[in-house]
């Protein structure tokens, strides 16, 4: 076998792994990959933070459901790539992230740009290696691939040491990739289908509540299968919006904290949970033991630690959700043949809170932009093939809420950790993975300010994302919660960012189109002018309304005239916690 | 309080007591003892961990531990069902009085001078709690404890069931009363 340097091995084995595209940065530790990667196929894309990788990388495997890949160097590089990789390990998305480190002699040794990034990482990354011998590099990639993108997804970090990347080596790609302790479940057991049907045609009360993993899965046409033969509600989770059809009569919109009253009450009064892919996360359940009291649960999950981490499940399904929505539907079919609960009273109890309670917003008095109305406008004039990211805050919340979604895969955003900077990089990403679609990122003046920088990235690498500034001049979800907890003390969350910056300015300075629009008459005249551009990155300042609130808003103290009728209904929050 | 014990096979990789360690502090679980050692395998090490469980399900602690990608096999060790021992080495000042205890608690006189007398006991939980007890009014100079360690009675074991199911399921059901996960 011809011998190759580790270096040359890595881009080969990152070939073989099916990599059509990377985001990243060389630096010392990492450069003896970048001479191979010079000649490669794959499509490496400088980006101009290693953050922004990440998030690329993350929005990239959304879109397309494969493993999204990030490259960084030592030390600072290294460190730069915790956020995104917490951030996909936290909404399960499969990401490998390679990393260079110092030369394997001066491991340990406090050497130049040295971080134990293996170490650092050990928290959330489902599986870490560091490598200082060539011969590991392609069993590593090999290994790294499979773990990211089996069973549940997630990242993998693969740390190579300099010396490794230099040295000489036989490149030798596994064909299979064997792992003693990983060997997920995904077919899932006939009885526990057969528990799940059964309890299916005993409950009068049944909510489906549907989690990120359906759209993991690619489970949504079973997904709609199972709520059609059934005539189940549906909800559907901050992660799994676009899921099941927004339009279909049978969803209630999304639970939890800031979820509709309908998503909200169904889960309360309910007699049975089917959750498929959802792990009761805080934000949808308030206070645990005031979540769904009276309900029983069905828990599917390919995750087996997620059943009975926060609620008890009566009956577990461990699997991949296509498998056992393939299974599943045509149990529940069979049983309900012979008994078919009638579900009408139901049925009519929680589409009439739908239709009593509806999402809303005010029109500002003094004539300026309600930001729900721009997210809205947004979502109608661009369509439901389009796919949207968003930064975090109130923003997000309104995008989830005022933005209809037909099809999973096209509601990108950072749900488990939070993290303000992921809607352009992200947006980023998802075009490279989506080139035909048009992306907007629905961001936060506050989190734009974060990530923007990879706008340049998108200039000059002909990435023509959209992004949507809603400019309320303030860290607008801090601040909502200032009004309502803290006696309207606005500490430290005014941002003044009416013209500092200058939004326009800068997007322009960054090699974008710059829009800006200030009045409600010109809301949709500026969308179309952003639609129209398809050839460069157009950045869209919306100036708004900065007392607007995200409503409802399920948190003990909030005084939603509205909500405060059904709160009794709610789980608990602790108020102080954002 | 609810006390168990977890015998945990591992593969033999560089960073997986970190791993193990990184989980139960992050996740809030408290290890009473954890002991290590290499086994009939050598790419197999065995973590015997001795948990003081408040709040958290047994099957929960598993099925994390279960998702580190360096676990093979978890089984939890019950003390009717298996031999449970730790090692004891104490320090004490040498008279007739601790040697008399030694004699009557059967253990090994380590090391002997005019001062002091280095005692070895091997036993379970509670032998070495009554030695200790039994010194501690004479002054204990200093001690080291190994940690338990446990093994199964009877002719099955954790290395032959994890064997044999290898790459079929793991068993993690959330009933599983006894914790045995394994590949
Ligand atoms: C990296 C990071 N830092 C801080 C926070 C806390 N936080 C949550 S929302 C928010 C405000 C976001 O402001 P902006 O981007 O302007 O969005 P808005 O809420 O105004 O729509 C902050 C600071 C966070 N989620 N992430």
């Amino acid at each position: 076998m011809t011998k190759v340097t580790g270096a040359q091995s890595l881009v080969n084995s990152l070939e073989a792994a099916g990599v059509d595209v990377m985001f990243g940065i060389p630096g010392g530790a990492i450069l003896p990959a970048y001479d191979p990667i010079f000649d490669s196929k794959i499509r490496h894309i400088l980006v101009r933070h290693e953050q922004g990788a990440g998030h690329a990388a993350t929005g990239y495997a959304q879109v397309t459901g494969r493993v999204g890949v990030c490259i960084a160097t030592s030390g600072p590089g290294a460190t730069n790539l915790v956020t995104p990789l917490a951030d996909a390990q936290m909404d399960s998305v499969p990401v490998v992230a390679i990393t260079g480190q110092v030369p394997g002699p001066a491991i340990g040794t406090d050497a130049f740009q040295e971080a134990d990034i293996r170490g650092i990482t050990m928290p959330f990354t489902k599986h870490n290696y560091l490598i200082t011998d060539p011969d590991d590099i392609p069993r590593a990639i090999a290994e790294a691939f499979h773990i990211a993108s089996t069973g549940r997804p997630g990242t993998v970090l693969v740390d190579i040491a300099k010396d490794a990347l230099q040295r000489m080596t036989t490149f030798d790609y596994p064909k299979q990739v064997s792992l003693a302790g990983y060997n997920p479940v995904t077919q899932p057991k006939a009885q526990d289908i057969a528990d799940a049907a059964t309890l299916i045609s005993q409950s009068k009360k049944p909510v489906l509540y549907v989690g990120g993993g359906v759209i993991k899965a690619n489970a949504a046409k079973e997904l709609l299968i199972l709520a059609e033969i059934t005539g189940v509600p549906v909800v559907t989770t901050l992660m799994a919006r676009g899921a099941f059809p927004d339009s279909h009569p049978q969803h209630l919109g999304m639970p939890g904290m800031h979820g509709t009253v309908a998503a909200v009450t169904a889960l309360q009064k309910a007699d049975l949970l089917i959750t498929l892919g959802a792990r009761f996360d805080d934000r949808v359940t308030g206070k645990l033991s005031t979540f769904a009291p009276n309900a029983k649960v069905i828990h599917a999950d390919i995750d087996p630690a997620e059943i009975g981490k926060n609620r008890h499940a009566d009956v577990a399904i461990i699997g991949d959700l296509k498998n056992i929505l393939l299974k599943l539907n045509p149990a529940v079919k069979e049983v309900l043949s012979k008994v078919q609960p009638d579900l009408t009273p139901w049925q009519n109890e929680v589409y009439g809170w739908r239709s009593k309670y509806p999402l809303g917003y005010d029109k500002p008095a003094d004539g300026s932009v309600s930001p729900q109305y721009v997210i809205e406008r947004i979502g109608k004039i661009s369509g439901p093939k389009t796919i949207f990211t968003s930064g975090v805050g109130q923003h997000q919340m309104w995008a989830s809420q005022f933005i209809g979604y037909e099809n999973p895969r096209t509601w990108l955003n950072s749900g488990g950790l939070g993290t303000m900077g992921y809607a352009v990089p992200a947006a980023m990403g998802a075009k490279v993975g989506a080139p035909d679609a048009t992306v907007w990122a629905i961001d936060g003046d506050g989190c734009f300010q974060m990530t923007n920088q990879e706008l340049v990235t998108c200039a000059l690498n002909n990435i023509p994302i959209k992004v949507a500034i809603i400019n309320n001049e303030s860290l607008g979800m801090v601040r909502q919660w200032q009004t309502l907890f803290y006696n309207g003390r606005y500490s430290n969350t005014n941002l003044e960012s009416k013209r500092v910056p200058d939004f326009k300015m800068l997007a322009e300075a960054m090699g974008c189109v710059g829009l800006r629009c200030e009045r409600p008459e010109d809301v949709d005249k500026t969308i179309e002018a952003a639609m129209a551009i398809n050839d460069q990155p157009v950045v869209v300042d919306f100036s708004v309304h900065r007392d607007a609130m995200v409503w409802p808003m399920v948190a003990a103290g909030s005084s939603n005239d509205d909500i405060t009728t059904v709160r009794s209904m709610a789980p608990v929050w602790d108020s102080q916690e954002l | 309080m609810a006390i168990h014990t977890l015998a945990v096979l591992v593969e033999n990789s560089p960073g997986v007591l970190a791993r193990v360690a990184s989980l139960f502090s992050r996740r809030g679980y408290n290890i009473d003892s954890l002991a290590v050692g290499p086994t009939e395998n050598p790419t197999v090490s065995r973590m015997t961990i001795v948990l003081n469980l408040e709040g958290h399900a047994l099957d929960q602690v598993s099925a994390q531990l279960f998702k580190l990608v360096n676990v093979i096999g978890i089984s939890e060790m019950k003390s009717s069902d298996s031999v449970q021992r730790e090692l004891l080495l104490v320090k004490v000042p040498a008279n007739p009085v601790t040697k008399g205890l030694a004699a009557k608690f059967d253990a090994v006189i380590t090391d002997e001078n005019d001062q002091s007398l280095s005692l070895e006991i091997v036993g379970d939980k509670d032998r070495i709690e009554q030695l200790l007890t039994a010194l501690k009014p004479h002054g204990i100079r200093e001690l080291v404890q190994s940690g338990l360690v446990a093994l199964e009675r009877g002719a099955s074991t954790l290395a032959d069931r994890t064997l044999t199911t290898m790459g079929t399921a793991n068993e993690s059901s959330p009933d599983n009363k006894t914790a045995d996960y394994q590949n």
